[in-house]
């Protein structure tokens, strides 16, 4: 099997993607770029702008601020929308803890993605929502 | 035999092997000689820069040279003008390829290129074993040994410089049946017909600008909308002047641009049927035409290398390498040439390096050949000192003029480092991402970058006490970075590493 074929399933094997047709899928794949990070390689940098918005088709990666981490991530989770959507610097250092194959698109082109992807867009915020809902539990 | 004693590097151990001629293997020769590394340079072409006698097929190349720049030709900063020509540290030797341009286009045409490359070689006197073609690779304790249609090579440090030229085709029921762009007839043989070409990037649009003279109907498809260099801000969308079959698509002047995911290719009494399912727009479409072309691109022909632990990404197609160009995962084993952008750096604002082409990735070969130097030789290049009072001027200076900054932005900085008793050194270009990743002293880098709007400004990365701050500098309508604006801001930016 191909790369590109794997990617193409691995994408339709995950939750953020689970609504898009073939087709669509197959454009998703020519429209993200597939990346590779060695172990300990650092994928997002804190407070550096230009940023991208990655979704990991195979490896770990750890979310850290000033050298804790506070979140582990894994096949199918993504990271980066939150400073590609507001604009914004990222708050937290992203740092591959095993050799990391991410689809990632640029932070200024998530926007457009997402308007034109709408289902992909609900599944976004399904998945902050479920966020902020386990934050909310573990503060009370 | 006589022929095989008489020609230079004959199988044997060497510190060093570089394995290709085209522009990336010529630099980092030429750059390793400058540095006193001796090593053995193989070619399986005939004479350098072999790949320029078959493409790019439409004859011209897609990178400029400009022959009437602002500055001499024997100038550091020419270079900026000037993508094509390899660097030389004798100001003699540089912009040998504009000597060769008859005026006709500032893009070079494939023979002008190949006369370029071909007098750099001669004029710089770098020497390989032409005619030896590189066959396996293996280990041998640290050693590598490359076995080649000459004999075995053995060594420490190998480079491969390669080029990203093979033909790549995707998994695609029937794609077998059609050519690919490195198969490309005459275009001639074209008159009349109805042409698919598979693909929107730079060879899919090269091809159907090509063939807009011969062509009856072009239709070009592929999942994802085209991507253009003036929108992108980045060679790596399809280059402006691929784009006359675009406009033609956006006027209704018959030919197609379509976003499309290609399901299958069928062989027909007449030609081709290909059956498409629109992705923009959605829909199943079907074509029948004359002829289907493969634009779909290039991949590395690493040979064996993965049998050897080389971890490839994007579909195989590129090897994962370290910013300095080293196998992610085989120490000792470096890339050159356009094989280096799998040296992804920082990639800010999604915009990529410009080594896939001559004036990135010269300057990653010259910066390979000092790490190499530097870090399994021996060899120390000397860090000049920089006046407290003129770190400003010249770090300006830089991001106004330096074309390591300009070729490679956001990729490549200059980097000063602030050391309290050794004083301000100059630590010369070294990759963004390594700078920005590593610990070290207090030091600050600058580069030149485009952001997503397309402005253009200098970037700086100030490290002090062991963190690393990003501070965007001001633009400037006419690209000056020394003006009094940019030098109050910068003096205010390092006031922490200079007072």
């Amino acid at each position: 099997m191909s790369e590109q074929t794997e990617v193409v399933d691995s994408l339709a094997g995950m939750t953020l993607f689970a609504d898009l047709s073939p087709p669509q899928l197959e454009a998703v794949a020519h429209i993200f770029e597939e990346e590779f990070f060695d172990e300990g390689t650092r994928v997002l940098r804190k407070s550096f702008a230009g940023s991208g918005f990655y979704v990991i088709i195979e490896g770990e990666a750890a979310v850290q601020l000033d050298g804790k981490v506070i979140a582990t991530l894994g096949r199918g989770d993504f990271f980066g929308e939150i400073s590609a959507l507001l604009n914004a610097l990222p708050t937290a250092d992203v740092i591959a803890t095993r050799p990391l194959r991410c689809a990632v698109l640029s932070g200024e082109a998530l926007d457009g993605f997402l308007l034109d992807h709408p289902p992909v867009a609900l599944r976004m915020l399904k998945a902050q929502a479920r966020t902020i809902r386990n934050n909310n539990k573990w503060l009370s | 035999m006589a022929e095989l004693t008489d020609r230079p590097f004959p199988p044997g151990e060497y510190p060093v092997v570089v394995v290709g001629t085209g522009p990336g293997g010529l630099q980092t020769s030429y750059s390793l000689s400058q540095l006193g590394v001796k090593h053995a340079l193989l070619s399986a072409d005939e004479q350098p820069a072999g790949m320029f006698q078959r493409f790019p097929f439409f004859q011209r190349l897609v990178t400029w040279s400009k022959p009437h720049a602002p500055v001499a030709k024997t100038e550091r900063a020419h270079e900026w003008y000037d993508w094509n020509s390899l660097l030389s540290d004798e100001p003699s030797h540089r912009g040998s390829v504009i000597e060769f341009m008859d005026g006709s286009s500032y893009f070079p045409s494939r023979p002008e290129m190949e006369k370029g490359l071909v007098a750099f070689a001669e004029r710089t006197g770098v020497v390989a074993r032409y005619g030896c073609r590189w066959e396996s690779t293996a280990r041998a304790g640290d050693d590598f040994v490359l076995s080649t249609s000459d004999g075995e090579y053995r060594c420490k440090t190998v480079v491969f410089a390669i080029g990203m030229t093979e033909a790549w085709k995707p998994q695609i029921d029937g794609i077998d049946l059609v050519p690919h762009y490195v198969d490309m007839r005459p275009p001639k043989e074209f008159a009349g017909k109805s042409i698919f070409i598979m693909g929107k990037r730079n060879s899919g649009f090269e091809l159907a600008d090509g063939l807009l003279p011969w062509a009856k109907q072009l239709i070009l498809g592929s999942p994802r909308p085209a991507k253009l260099s003036i929108i992108t801000h980045s060679t790596s969308g399809a280059r402006a002047r691929y784009m006359q079959p675009y406009e033609d698509n956006a006027l209704g002047g018959g030919h197609f641009v379509l976003d499309a995911a290609i399901e299958r290719i069928e062989r027909t009494a007449n030609g081709y049927r290909v059956h498409t399912n629109g992705t923009t727009r959605p829909g199943v479409m079907v074509f029948d035409v004359d002829e289907v072309i493969a634009g779909t691109g290039f991949t590395t022909p690493l040979g064996d290398l993965p049998a050897l632990g080389v971890k490839t990404f994007y579909q195989n197609r590129l090897p994962a390498q370290t910013p300095f160009f080293q196998s992610a995962t085989v120490p000792g084993l470096f890339f050159a040439g356009s094989v280096t952008q799998g040296s992804i750096g920082l990639k800010k604002y999604g915009i990529p390096s410009n080594s896939a082409a001559v004036h990135g990735f010269r300057y990653n070969a010259r910066l390979l050949a000092q790490h190499i130097a530097e870090t399994r030789h021996g060899v120390k290049v000397e860090r000049p000192f920089v006046e407290r009072d003129q770190v400003v001027p010249y770090l300006l200076d830089e991001a106004t003029n330096a074309p390591e900054l300009w070729n490679q932005q956001s990729y490549l900085a200059r980097v000063l480092q602030f050391d309290g008793a050794r004083g301000i050194t100059d630590e010369g270009i070294v990759p963004l991402q390594h700078f920005v990743d590593t610990a070290g002293s207090d030091a600050v880098a600058i580069t030149v970058e485009t952001d997503g709007t397309g402005d253009i400004h200098p970037a700086l990365y100030v490290r002090r006490a062991g963190t690393t701050e990003e501070r965007i500098l001001s633009s400037n309508p006419l690209h000056d970075f020394a003006t009094s604006e940019h030098h109050a801001e910068l003096t205010g930016a390092l006031k922490p590493l200079i007072d």
